[in-house]
């Protein structure tokens, strides 16, 4: 296949960036969209040109670190993540535009790499069990019920690659903050700090800068995990609990 | 506690869905009297009297009338107001756009937003026509049945108020059913019957109110 | 002249940190003889983790917890983005839910058979002891382990084992392990205990007056190379598959920080026991970057087979029954398609060698999931492996559920890393290496969904417990600062070395050379090795060194985010260490576990251990680039199961 590439371009967070038009022949439809890229910074070092940056690691779909905005869309056309998108989802001739995630949170370090630290920071304001090593208590001293664990384990299976806030036409970052209060506080283990974990959350949300929710669902579209849309209602509800429960003490 | 809800984007939602659901509810009210104007002016105008005297002798006269008054402007005020604060964050937090463009990213966002916009320059524009008469020439005061009919009589008068329900359809449409996400009682069992009846409402209050002008213009209310 | 081959023998090592007694209670014996540090004086020691993986995630949040100032690093952008993350199968802990006979000394017994007889007794007991505790500990932080309607844990049995004792959370154990540890993580840095750098590569290590006080690290965003200090360091970096180029591993997994600690001093301990999953999906063509995993637990269903002519380029479901020949239920009928890893791989080498391999090139076999389906019905192979289905298809563009999938076997693991004592800590006082970076429990090869459990047992349980020894009887360093010479030296080498990189301005790129050197390692040292393919490798190795500093090209600054710099410093010590896999593969003339050579078989080629020569783990100490290391040899005593023969059949 033969392929007309625009790519984002952006020397560092600071510079200007633009679209750059780049040839690249002999792409078998095998290839993954990232092996393809890997064929156009292989030509570009030779000819002593920058290659393209952007962040990659596992190409198995789990780690969340590839991020590419292809043709408009999150990930590229099919459901998965770039790393798992492969060339036979396009066709000989196609020209194709790569873009960053685009959010004020997410800035721009370089090219297509962006930093999404404010979703740690999500993560570090509550999402997590306080268990210290050593604490814990037999594994079968709580059941959980099965229809539990499974909502439970459909929301961790969140990957925190930010495809919800670039998909989302206000760069909001609920349906990832809202995968991780739903895991953790349906769960028996996570009621002590359920109230604490969905205000906090929220708010270090706010504070990182993401838009609000207008429930377009683009997020829920984009995500290559298949977080549903109605994880961000379950956060609603949680949230209005705890504001509840906030204001009665 | 109305700190923490004024102060976070999921609070703001909750007031805008509560004080949309407030409207909703008047809306609806509203588009059940106005159907009354079919009956003949005498029980139109006996019901647009009913409404200032509603609750007495409890009430004094227009009490009541201004109470709704009241929440309403509340439930508007915090409805634009949220509105706005919302759009604003959700604006600079996408500050730059992507270079292709996807027409379908935004499409609620922006019959929502543009919606909004439309339905309250409407309510201006419909206070000051038939509640005080300001930009009405030949008001009548006590004759709403008549002034009704005036309005629509006019040509921008049908448009204007055409226009604004279509805008008030799609608004509820999306509206109903995102306050009830908001609000968190969404379900995925429960996501079509919402759907639905987000619908139903949308299309009934479109269709009720819109009947109106209709009326006039085909002769049916004159 | 002597080459690198000559390595000399020097004194033995021994792990003297390991009490004596009965191996159950060595472990608590141990903590109990450990001194201990007082709480209030912990938050003066710092201790820097290198990598945010099972081990270092859980051992940066216990170490936090414990009250030290922990300093972290990790290249990912974010700590949760190791690469355990894409474990699939699952966790073994002893805990006999099934009531099938499980025990701790079953486990134990598994671990230490399973490894071929080449790991430590004493460490693998311990391993089995603390893997009950894991459990416990994951289900408090919330990992959605899979559960029973009854609301009570799940469990599978799981690669070479009779009992079920593998815990599970879909096809993404690993995951969820992994940000179990990641929150621990998050909380202990919300509350100011870790200083976290990611996007930070560790780049060398620093010893002042023998002791490991800290490590050179470069900022992959801005370029800056900076020093960091410490009274312990800890490597929880992973291991080190991606010397072969194409592996299961993550595309940025390297082997830096263990290298780097080898030259300045830490023993590097079996680096030629790495191993080959057997069920991975075979390349499609030279653009292939990496590869990719299916979890082993399809070998509970699937049937594996080949067509029993040679060259039978027929497509699978025309080929009739009696033609296709299920080699590993034919020649292992008890264990039949769950034999342990090494077998599975060897076995489908040797078909695909003898010209009976599927797919393009030959080089794969059949793992087909039709009996399942008929036997479980289309929706309860679904439910069991739905995920891996689609995974599959997307990758092959191949419905699994219609035709039988192809796998092959790839570099997945190594068991190899640096040499440590029962406190994990390796030869340089001060340094302790954790996780799949050190070479310690699981000797020549690794059972099924014991990665996980060693990761968190050492990053959990067994690190923050034995670094406190060496905090508490080492209190009072003096510090160390930027200006130390030491200190000087180490970073000026690391810069000239980032500096070189960058000015040679040749013609080949960072990865054709690793490429290269991949191949090699694949054809030499992979699934089957020989004293003269060995020595091939060995004479060539220096040469693609001698090539890469002639003609790598590396684009930018090191000023500046610069992946290719990123990569081409990798590829500098891989090569490196390649030289010493191929060493100890050389020196190694027996075959086990993941270690076969051609020379050591038996009759009917199985791979023949030979325990009277080989019964050691082999610690090899750097004397220099390119220069014959020095072997030390701890020899490995067992008390409790003794070795035989592994017997499959």
């Amino acid at each position: 296949m033969k392929l007309t590439l625009r790519v984002w371009r952006q020397k560092n967070a600071d510079a200007d960036g633009a679209m750059s038009t780049y040839e690249v022949d002999g792409i078998s439809s095998d290839m993954s969209f990232l092996e393809m890229l890997d064929t156009l910074n292989e030509e570009l070092i030779l000819c002593g040109e920058d290659p393209v940056a952007f962040d990659h690691d596992c190409r198995e779909g789990i780690c969340g670190a590839c991020s590419l905005v292809i043709n408009g869309d999150a990930h590229g056309p099919e459901r998965t993540t770039t790393c798992q998108l492969h060339m036979r989802s396009f066709q000989d001739g196609d020209t194709i535009d790569i873009e960053p995630w685009r959010a004020s949170a997410f800035p721009v370090i370089k090219d297509l790499v962006v930093d999404r630290s404010a979703f740690d920071r999500i993560i570090q304001a509550g999402g997590y069990i306080t268990a210290p090593t050593g604490a814990a208590p037999e594994a079968h001293a709580t059941p959980v019920p099965k229809p539990d664990a499974d909502f439970a384990f459909e929301h961790a299976e969140c990957i925190g690659c930010g495809a919800c806030v670039a998909a989302c036409p206000n760069g909001a970052a609920m349906l990832f903050t809202s995968a991780k209060v739903n895991h953790l506080n349906v769960l028996p283990q996570g009621a002590p700090e359920r109230e604490t974990r969905v205000l906090d959350m929220v708010a270090q949300m706010d504070e990182e800068g993401f838009g609000g929710c207008t429930l377009t669902g683009e997020c829920a579209t984009a995500c290559p995990k298949g977080i549903p849309l109605v994880s961000i209602t379950g956060m609603n509800k949680e949230w209005l609990r705890a504001t509840r429960k906030a204001a009665k003490r | 506690m109305a700190r923490t809800v004024w102060d976070s984007s999921v609070g703001k939602k909750t007031v805008m869905a509560v004080s949309g659901l407030i409207m909703l509810l008047y809306l609806v009210v509203h588009m059940i009297g106005n159907l009354k104007i079919f009956f003949g002016a005498g029980e139109f105008n006996h019901y647009a009297h009913w409404l200032r005297t509603v609750g007495e002798p409890f009430m004094h006269y227009e009490w009541t009338l201004w109470l709704v008054r009241i929440v309403l402007v509340v439930a508007v005020v915090a409805h634009a107001v949220s509105a706005y604060q919302l759009s604003r964050r959700d604006i600079r937090a996408r500050p730059s756009k992507y270079v292709h463009k996807k027409p379908r990213a935004s499409y609620a966002t922006r019959t929502m937003r543009w919606g909004g916009i439309i339905l309250g320059l409407f309510i201006v524009w419909h206070i000051l026509d038939l509640t005080t008469g300001t930009v009405h020439p030949g008001f009548q005061s006590g004759h709403p049945y008549q002034n009704v009919v005036d309005t629509f009589s006019t040509w921008y008068g049908n448009v204007i108020y055409i226009v604004a329900m279509l805008a008030l359809g799609l608004h509820v449409r999306h509206g109903f059913w995102s306050a009830a996400q908001t609000l968190g009682v969404g379900s995925r069992a429960r996501d079509r019957a919402l759907k639905a009846v987000a619908n139903a409402l949308a299309l009934l209050l479109t269709a009720g109110f819109i009947a109106v002008p209709v009326g006039v213009m085909t002769g049916l209310v004159s | 002249m002597s080459t690198y081959a000559d390595y000399t023998t020097g004194e033995p090592v021994a792990d003297t940190k390991a009490p004596a007694g009965p191996v159950h209670e060595r472990w608590d014996t141990r903590r109990f003889e450990a001194k201990l540090v007082n709480p209030a004086n912990r938050r003066k020691h710092t201790v820097i983790v290198v990598g945010t993986g099972l081990a270092g995630g859980s051992a940066g949040a216990t170490l936090a917890e414990q009250g030290y100032h922990v300093v972290q690093f990790c290249y990912q952008d974010s700590p949760r983005r190791a690469h355990s993350i894409a474990a699939q199968g699952g966790i073994n802990a002893a805990k006999n839910y099934r009531n099938d006979g499980d025990s701790v000394h079953r486990l134990f017994y598994d671990t230490v058979k399973g490894g071929d007889f080449r790991a430590r007794e004493s460490n693998v007991h311990r391993l089995a002891q603390i893997s009950v505790e894991i459990i416990d500990q994951c289900v408090a932080q919330g990992v959605p382990f899979a559960r029973e309607y009854g609301g009570l844990l799940d469990t599978r049995s799981f690669g070479g084992v009779q009992v079920s004792r593998t815990f599970y959370a879909r096809g993404q154990t690993g995951q969820q392990l992994l940000l179990g540890a990641y929150q621990a993580l998050s909380r202990q840095i919300a509350a100011g205990n870790i200083e976290l750098h990611p996007r930070t590569e560790m780049l060398d290590l620093i010893v002042v007056d023998g002791r490991a006080r800290g490590i050179v690290a470069r900022d992959l965003v801005t370029g800056r190379v900076d020093t960091y200090f410490a009274d312990a360091v800890v490597l929880a970096s992973g291991g080190y598959g991606n010397v072969f180029y194409l592996s299961t591993n993550a595309m940025n997994s390297n082997a830096t920080a263990i290298w780097r600690a080898h030259r300045r001093g830490a023993h590097f301990a079996n680096p030629c026991f790495t191993q080959i999953h057997p069920t991975c999906i075979p390349r499609t063509g030279d653009h292939q970057s990496k590869l990719t995993l299916m979890s082993e637990s399809l070998r509970n269903d699937g049937r594996i087979w080949v067509p029993k002519a040679k060259g039978d380029t027929r497509p699978a479901n025309q080929i009739p029954e009696d033609e296709r020949d299920y080699y590993l239920e034919r020649i292992y009928p008890s264990f039949g398609n769950l034999v342990p890893r090494d077998i599975a791989s060897r076995a489908a080498k040797n078909v695909c060698d003898e010209g009976r391999g599927v797919g393009p090139g030959g080089q794969g076999v059949y793992l087909d999931f039709a009996d399942a389906i008929k036997r479980m019905g289309r929706g309860a192979v679904e439910a069991k492996y739905g995920n891996l289905f689609d995974m599959y298809q997307r990758i092959t563009d191949e419905d699994p559920y219609e035709v039988p999938m192809r796998i092959y076997p790839a570099v997945h693991y190594t068991m190899g890393g640096l040499w440590v004592d029962y406190d994990l800590q390796t030869t340089v006082p001060g340094l302790f290496a954790i996780g799949e970076a050190n070479f310690s429990d699981h000797g020549a090869n690794r059972l099924g969904a014991s990665a996980l459990m060693q990761g968190l047992a050492d990053g959990y349980f067994v690190l923050p417990a034995t670094i406190n020894d060496y905090l508490a009887r080492n209190p009072h360093h003096e510090s160390v600062t930027a200006e130390h010479p030491v200190v000087q030296e180490v970073l000026a080498e690391t810069e000239d070395r980032l500096n070189l990189l960058l000015t040679v301005d040749g013609d080949r790129t960072p990865d054709s050379f690793h490429r290269e050197l991949g191949e090699l390692m694949w054809e030499f040292c992979g699934m089957a090795r020989s004293d003269a393919g060995l020595r091939k490798a060995l004479e060539r190795i220096p040469q693609i060194r001698e090539e890469f500093w002639r003609r790598i090209k590396v684009p930018g600054t090191g000023e500046e985010f610069n992946q290719s710099l990123e990569k081409a410093n990798r590829v500098v010590d891989y090569l490196e260490l390649a030289e010493l896999m191929c060493l100890d593969a050389l020196h190694r003339e027996e075959s086990c576990g993941g270690h076969f050579r051609e020379e050591s078989q038996t009759p009917d080629g199985e791979a023949a251990r030979r325990d009277e020569e080989f019964a050691y783990a082999a610690a090899w100490e750097f004397t220099g680039t390119g220069e014959a290391p020095v072997l030390h040899k701890e020899d490995l005593v067992f008390e409790y199961v003794h070795p035989t023969q592994r017997s499959y059949a």
